[in-house]
């Protein structure tokens, strides 16, 4: 095969070198292909050069062919590096192939239902800005009169950020089923989270708790972004915030409660900071804009609010997300 | 018998030296420029290392003959700290990256038969074999 190569390189550069031709060019342009195809090194090509030519102009002076020896010489670590450059493409190929049945196996880990409760509207968008998420959203409710929702992020992105929330996860799933208020129930993740999880990683998060009952709202705040309660009777919007240590600083971290009561067609967003810090190349998206945004749509079904707010900011990002992107929306029916 | 010579590795002018015997020796053996190239890249390299990490080793080159097969064994051996996380060091990306050549993977590319014996606080010996074809 290699005699072969050499045999058919040689007649190319000898028509070459007798017409000169674009097509003779082209066919050393074809040719080369073919030589990357066998796996043929810049060094060896060089070397298979040198002999046709040594066929083709067998009398030129011996320093002519000392000059190729040194071009070898030269070109050995081009080849090495082109041969490490394919090793890390197909490594690269393999990476991306784990981290999406990864990113699969997260989907079905963090599953989440959403709850029916009387008189209550809920929707919500997560999407990772790379394959792998950090952020957290999960309900808890199994009767009509009460439904709860976490909203966390861990802080940092792909990999780590995934694997931390599957440990949340499974903090979430032990402390939901009591029957303790918001800030039991971060207590409960905390005392979890701070057990298991790096002291590296950070993890904020805001529990919710609606009554149907009483229509009131209930949350606790691990160092979360704060909540938007949009009260319809006033058109404005009100923060909800409440003091509270990030998950896993501390194991005696207490969470202050906060509660308001919903009217008519009140709204509760949470977020995670992918949604407040949205990036444009011309630098953080106002916070007046995405209020404005989420106003825009505060008409329609929670699930398409929490939509549209999406499609805006990811359009106003060129489609490339900075940051995980988590939106809940609570609506008052 | 096999023929074995040697250099010893204290300064950068040392690594011209291994270089010239490795080529010699790979001449002798038949290999042609491009592999007689890729064997003085391969000696360039471990060299290097030594002068680098080691400070003081020697190359050995070995003429081999078995079963009527030939071929040249480049031996580089040194006393220094030992390489630390030879998974590591053999990893594609890891030296090229700071910018120290084509690093061990480059090595083994370039030669046919690889092996790495290295303890730390006593030192490294890699032994790198190219066959005739």
């Amino acid at each position: 095969m290699p005699q072969q190569t050499e045999k058919e390189y040689k007649e190319i550069l000898r028509q070459y070198l007798e017409n000169q031709s674009e097509q003779n060019l082209y066919m050393g342009e074809a040719f080369s292909r073919k030589l990357i195809e066998q796996d043929i090194s810049p060094e060896e090509v060089i070397s298979i050069h040198k002999s046709a030519l040594k066929d083709v102009l067998p009398g030129l002076p011996s320093k002519v062919w000392h000059s190729f020896d040194f071009l070898i010489e030269m070109m050995i670590r081009y080849g090495l590096a082109l041969k490490e450059h394919q090793s890390l493409v197909k490594r690269q190929e393999e990476m991306q192939l784990e981290m999406e049945v990864a990113s699969k196996v997260q989907e079905t880990l963090l599953k989440t239902k959403i709850p029916v409760v009387e008189g209550m509207d809920l929707g919500y968008v997560t999407v990772p800005s790379r394959t792998m998420s950090g952020d957290y959203i999960y309900f808890v409710g199994n009767d009509m009169d009460e439904a709860g929702v976490a909203v966390a992020d861990v802080m940092g992105k792909g990999i780590p950020a995934a694997l931390c929330m599957s440990m949340v996860k499974f903090g979430m799933d032990s402390a939901s089923h009591s029957s303790d208020g918001p800030s039991g129930v971060l207590s409960v993740i905390n005392r979890i989270v701070e057990k298991s999880v790096n002291d590296s990683m950070f993890v904020t998060m805001m529990y919710g708790r609606y009554d149907a009952k009483s229509s009131t709202f209930s949350y606790a705040s691990a160092g979360h972004e704060p909540a938007l309660h949009y009260r319809a009777s006033e058109n404005r919007f009100v923060e909800l915030d409440a003091k509270g240590l990030l998950l896993g600083v501390s194991p005696e971290a207490r969470y202050e409660e906060g509660s308001v009561v919903l009217d008519r067609d009140d709204f509760i967003a949470i977020m995670t900071d992918g949604v407040t810090e949205a990036r444009t190349p011309e630098g953080f998206v106002e916070k007046d804009t995405i209020l404005e945004i989420i106003s825009s749509v505060k008409d329609r079904p929670a699930q398409e609010m929490a939509e549209h707010v999406f499609a805006e900011l990811d359009r106003m990002q060129g489609f490339q997300l900075q940051d995980d992107f988590s939106l809940v929306i609570l609506k008052k029916e | 018998m096999a023929y074995r010579s040697s250099v010893d590795i204290h300064t950068e002018w040392d690594i011209v030296a291994a270089r010239q015997l490795g080529r010699n020796e790979a001449k002798k053996v038949g290999f042609g420029t491009v592999d007689q190239a890729r064997i003085t890249t391969a000696i360039s390299e471990l060299a290097r290392n030594i002068y680098l990490y080691a400070g003081a080793g020697k190359i050995e080159i070995e003429r081999l003959n078995e079963d009527g097969l030939f071929g040249i064994a480049i031996i580089a051996s040194d006393e220094g700290p030992g390489i630390p996380d030879v998974r590591k060091v053999m990893e594609d990306g890891y030296s090229t990256s700071g910018g120290l050549g084509a690093g061990m993977p480059g090595v083994k590319r370039l030669m046919d038969d690889f092996r790495i014996d290295t303890e730390r606080g006593k030192g490294t010996k890699i032994t790198a074999i190219k066959w005739l074809r």
